[in-house]
C-alpha cells in the first residue's frame, strides 16, 4: 500500500524503484559469490602453478571480461603468461615484451596496490599482451595477485572497444577474485620449491638402480613403510669394480626406525661405505671402522648390515658374505635347496668392538644368493590377519624358486610379503638377488658381450 | 612392412619358458631386422606370448614360479624393443601407472613403449603406485591423461580411489586391464573419462585428444550411492576376522581336514581370502555378475589342477550365514552355485 500526503502516492513511486535497485543489487551480490565460490572450489583441486593459473584466466575471461591474462612472477629472468580469451582454452607463453611497457602491471608484480584503471590508456596497450583472437582493446584493468608473503603474480584483465569499461565495481570485484587466485597460486609456488628441494636431497638417498655386470645380475626391491615415501631406513648399494674380473661390493643394510631420520643416517652409511671400498677385501676391518663412525656421531641409532663381495671365476661365481648383526643371507640352489649362509655378526653402532665371520660361497649357474630386510620375514598379515610371514615360508617360497632369475626372484618375494600384509601397516622391506646366470657366464668375456644391460 | 610369421612367437615362447633373455632379445632383434613393425613386434609377439603365460598358468600346465621368469623376460624383450626404436617425442604427456596393489605390470609397459613409439612423451610409473604418489606426478608434471591399469578386478576400490584424485587434480584417465570388464562397464561406473580393450586402441583415443576431465571433486559415493548401506565398509574392515571364522567352520563340517597337509591349509585358507575379497569388491561396485563370474573363473582353475570344484561350496553356505544380515552379501552368496560333487580336496591340488 503506497504512502499518501495530499493524497498522492509519492514515495510509492521511489520504494518500487528503490526495491527494484535492490534485487538487481542482491542478484549481482549473488552473481559474484558464485563466481568466487566456483573459482575457490576449482583452485582447490590444484598444487600445480599452470593449472591454477589456467583456471583463474579461463573463469575471468568467462565471467569478469573479453579476456585475461595471468603473468607469474619471473623465473631465471622470464615471466610465463597465461592467456585466455572468453570461450577458448588458455594458452602458455614466455613473455616476450617489457613489463614496463604495461602502465600498472611493474607494479603489480613488486606487490604494490593497484594502479585504478581510468589511468590506464587501453590503446597504449602493447600488441604482446594482447591473445590470440582479442579483438582491439578499450578498457584495461591491472590486478597483483597476493601471495602469501611474497606476489604470486598479476592479472590482466581486457575488455575491448564497445564493451562497458571496467568501473569501480568491476575493479572492488576483480580484486577480490584476484586475492583468491592469489592466495592458490602461492600456495602452488611453495609446493613447487618445497618439492624441488626434497627431490635435490632425496636423489642421494633413493635406492639404486641394479642391473648387470659381467658374469653375475642383481635385481633388488624396496618399499618403505610409509607408502607415499619413497625412502627409509632400509637401504642397498651396488659397487662394481672397475676391472670386471674384480670384486663388486653388494651391501645391504636396516637402520632402526624409520622415516625420514632414518634415511638420512642411511645416506650417511652408504656414504662411509664408499668411502672404504678400498679395504673391502676385509669384511671385518670395514665392519669396524663403519661402527667407529657411527659411534662417534650424534645419532643413537644403530643399524644391521650384510656385506657380499661378488667375483665371477670359471668355475661359478664366487660370493664372500657378511653380516653384521642382519639376518643370514639365503642360498637358493638351482634345484630349490635353500641353505643359510654360514656367517654371523654384531650389530654396527652400538658397542665398541665389532665381530662377524665371513662365509666363502660359490654359484653355479642357475643358483641365486638373496639379501633381505627383517620387513620381509617380520611381515604380519596372512589370510588371518594375525600371523608373520616367517622364515619358514620365505625358505618353502624360495624352494619353488631354483633357477630363477634374479629380477623375477625379488619380484616375487616381494610380491608373497605384500600380498601378506595388505593394507595393514608395515615396516620398510627390501630384499636384493645375486645370480648366477645359467649357461651364459663365457658370454660376457671383457664385459661387452651381448649381456651388458643395465635398468 | 613384413607380415608376421608365426613362428617368431613360438621361438620367444621357448626363450621366454627357458628363462634365456639373450636368446629372448635375439628373436624380438631378429623381427625388427626382418622389418616388422616395433608395435606388432611389442603387441602380436611379446604381447602374445604374455597371453600364452598367463593361458597356461590357468591350465596348470607351468608353475607360477615359470610364470614369473616369463614375465621377467618378457619384460626384458619389451626394453630391448624400447632401447632399438628411438622416437623423438613431441606429442601429448601421458601419465602410465599401475593401481596400487596391481603386481601385473607387462600390459602397462606394453602400452607405454606403444605410446612412446608413437611420439607420445611418456612418464612410465611401473606396478603398484600408491595414490599418493600418482597425485604427486600430476602435480608435478600436469600431463594430458592418464592411463590406469588395473588387471584384478579386486583391485577396483583402489582403481576408484585413483580416478577420483585424478580427476580432483583435473587429468582425464583413460583406464584398462582386465580389472575394468570385458566391455569396460567398471571404467564407466567408476568415473573415468575414457576405457580401452588394448593397447591399440588406447592409443588411437589419446591421439584424438578428445580426452577431456569431467571435472569436479566427487567422492566414493557419489559415484556409487549403495555405499551408504555400510554393507562394504563394514565387511571390508572385518576380512581377517572372517576368514578365520570360516575355517575354524569348514574343519568342523570336513573330518578329513584334519588329515590336511599344510599347503592343503594354507591353500584353504588363500582360497577362502580370495572368496571374500571378490565378495567384498562386488559389493563395493553394486554388479551382480562380478561375484558368479570369479567363482566360475575359480571352478575353471581347481578343475585344471584336479580339484573338484564343489570344494568351495561349504565356505559359501558359511559365509552366507555370517552375513545372514547383510542383504545385498547374503543375496550374492544364496545365489552363488553349488555343484553336486564331494566337498573334500584329495592330496593332489598343487
Amino acid at each position: 500500500m503506497p504512502v499518501t500526503r495530499n493524497d498522492l502516492p509519492v514515495e510509492g513511486l521511489d520504494l518500487t524503484a528503490q526495491l527494484a535497485a535492490a534485487h538487481a543489487a542482491l542478484r549481482a551480490e549473488r552473481a559474484r559469490s558464485g563466481l568466487l565460490e566456483e573459482l575457490s572450489a576449482a583452485l582447490l583441486g590444484s598444487l600445480n602453478v599452470t593449472r591454477c593459473a589456467q583456471i583463474t584466466a579461463e573463469l575471468a575471461a568467462t565471467h569478469l571480461a573479453d579476456a585475461a591474462t595471468v603473468v607469474l612472477p619471473a623465473s631465471r629472468g622470464r615471466h610465463v603468461t597465461v592467456s585466455a580469451v572468453r570461450g577458448a582454452q588458455a594458452v602458455h607463453a614466455i613473455l616476450t615484451g617489457d613489463v614496463d611497457e604495461v602502465p600498472g602491471l611493474e607494479e603489480a608484480l613488486l606487490g604494490f596496490p593497484p594502479v585504478p584503471s581510468r589511468w590506464l590508456d587501453a590503446r597504449s596497450t602493447p600488441g604482446w599482451l594482447l591473445p590470440a583472437g582479442m579483438a582491439p582493446v578499450g578498457s584495461v584493468v591491472v590486478v597483483p595477485l597476493p601471495g602469501h608473503g611474497t606476489p604470486a603474480g598479476a592479472l590482466v584483465l581486457l575488455r575491448a572497444v564497445g564493451s562497458t569499461a571496467f568501473d569501480e565495481d568491476d575493479e572492488r570485484v576483480a580484486r577480490q577474485f584476484a586475492g583468491r587466485a592469489g592466495l592458490a597460486v602461492s600456495a602452488a609456488q611453495l609446493h613447487d620449491r618445497q618439492s624441488a628441494i626434497t627431490d635435490t636431497l632425496m636423489r642421494e638417498l633413493l635406492p639404486p638402480c641394479v642391473g648387470r655386470l659381467p658374469g653375475f645380475d642383481f635385481a633388488a626391491r624396496y618399499r618403505a613403510s610409509e607408502d607415499h615415501e619413497r625412502i627409509g631406513g632400509d637401504f642397498y648399494d651396488v659397487h662394481p669394480d672397475e676391472d670386471p674380473d674384480g670384486e663388486t661390493l653388494v651391501v645391504l643394510g636396516d637402520v632402526c626406525g624409520k622415516g625420514l631420520d632414518a634415511a638420512v643416517l642411511t645416506g650417511k652409511i652408504r656414504n662411509t661405505l664408499r668411502a672404504l671400498l678400498p679395504l673391502a677385501q676385509n669384511h671385518l676391518l670395514v665392519l669396524s671402522l663403519l661402527n667407529t663412525a657411527l659411534l662417534s656421531t650424534d645419532s643413537t641409532r644403530f643399524a644391521t648390515l650384510a656385506l657380499a663381495s661378488v667375483r665371477r671365476t670359471p668355475s661359478g661365481v664366487h660370493l664372500r658374505l657378511t653380516c653384521g648383526g642382519h639376518l643370514p643371507p639365503l642360498i637358493v640352489r638351482a634345484d630349490g635347496t635353500v641353505e643359510e649362509a654360514p656367517t654371523r655378526g654384531t650389530l654396527i653402532g652400538a658397542l665398541p668392538q665389532v665381530t662377524a665371520s665371513t662365509a666363502a660361497v660359490t654359484l653355479a649357474p642357475g643358483d641365486a644368493c638373496l639379501l633381505y630386510t627383517d620387513g620381509i620375514t617380520e611381515a604380519m598379515g596372512g589370510p588371518f590377519g594375525d600371523e608373520v610371514f616367517g622364515e619358514d615360508r620365505l625358505t618353502a617360497v624360495l624352494g619353488e624358486c631354483g633357477g630363477m632369475p634374479a629380477e623375477a626372484l625379488v619380484e616375487r618375494v616381494q610380491m608373497l610379503a605384500s600380498d601378506w600384509i595388505g593394507v595393514r601397516d608395515h615396516d620398510d622391506m627390501a630384499v636384493l638377488a645375486i645370480t648366477a646366470p645359467r649357461g651364459r657366464h663365457l658370454r660376457a668375456v671383457g664385459g661387452h658381450g651381448r649381456g651388458r644391460y643395465t635398468r | 612392412m613384413s607380415p608376421l610369421p608365426t613362428t617368431v612367437t613360438d621361438e620367444l615362447w621357448t626363450a621366454v619358458l627357458d628363462g634365456d633373455d639373450l636368446r629372448a632379445g635375439d628373436v624380438v632383434l631378429a623381427a625388427l631386422d626382418d622389418g616388422v613393425d616395433a608395435e606388432a613386434v611389442l603387441l602380436d609377439v611379446i604381447g602374445a606370448v604374455q597371453r600364452r603365460v598367463g593361458q597356461e598358468w590357468a591350465a596348470d600346465r607351468i608353475t607360477v614360479a615359470q610364470e614369473h621368469t616369463a614375465t621377467a623376460i618378457n619384460d626384458r624383450a619389451v626394453a630391448v624393443v624400447g632401447r632399438r626404436a628411438r622416437v623423438e617425442p613431441t606429442g601429448a604427456r601421458v601419465t602410465v601407472s599401475c593401481v596400487d596393489g596391481e603386481w601385473h605390470a607387462l600390459p602397462a609397459r606394453l602400452l607405454a613403449e606403444v605410446l612412446r613409439l608413437r611420439g607420445f612423451r611418456v612418464d612410465y610409473l611401473g606396478a603398484q603406485v600408491p595414490t599418493p604418489h600418482l597425485v604427486e606426478h600430476l602435480r608435478r608434471t600436469a600431463p594430458d591423461a592418464v592411463a590406469l591399469s588395473a588387471s584384478i578386478a579386486t583391485r577396483l576400490p583402489t582403481a576408484h580411489a585413483a580416478i577420483l584424485a585424478c580427476r580432483a587434480a583435473g587429468v582425464p584417465v583413460l583406464a584398462g586391464g582386465a580389472a575394468f570388464g570385458s566391455d569396460g562397464r567398471f571404467a564407466r561406473l567408476l568415473g573415468a573419462e575414457g576405457w580401452a580393450p588394448d593397447a591399440r586402441t588406447a592409443a588411437d583415443l589419446l591421439a584424438t585428444g578428445d580426452l577431456r576431465p569431467s571435472g569436479g571433486q566427487g567422492q566414493a559415493v557419489d559415484d556409487l550411492p549403495h555405499l551408504a548401506d555400510q554393507e562394504y565398509t563394514l565387511i571390508s574392515r572385518n576380512t581377517s576376522r572372517l576368514v578365520r571364522t570360516v575355517y575354524g567352520g569348514l574343519e568342523q563340517r570336513l573330518p578329513a581336514m584334519a588329515r590336511y597337509t599344510d599347503q592343503q591349509r594354507r591353500h584353504t585358507a588363500e582360497d577362502i581370502d580370495h572368496i571374500v575379497a571378490f565378495l567384498v569388491t562386488a559389493l563395493y561396485t553394486g554388479d551382480d555378475e562380478l561375484f558368479p563370474a570369479f567363482l566360475a573363473w575359480t571352478a575353471s582353475i581347481l578343475e585344471a589342477r584336479h580339484v573338484p570344484p564343489g570344494v568351495l561350496d561349504p565356505a559359501l553356505d558359511l559365509l552366507g550365514a555370517e552375513l545372514r544380515d547383510f542383504p545385498r552379501a547374503s543375496r550374492l552368496l544364496a545365489e552363488a552355485p553349488r555343484h553336486a560333487t564331494a566337498p573334500e580336496r584329495d592330496g593332489q591340488d598343487g
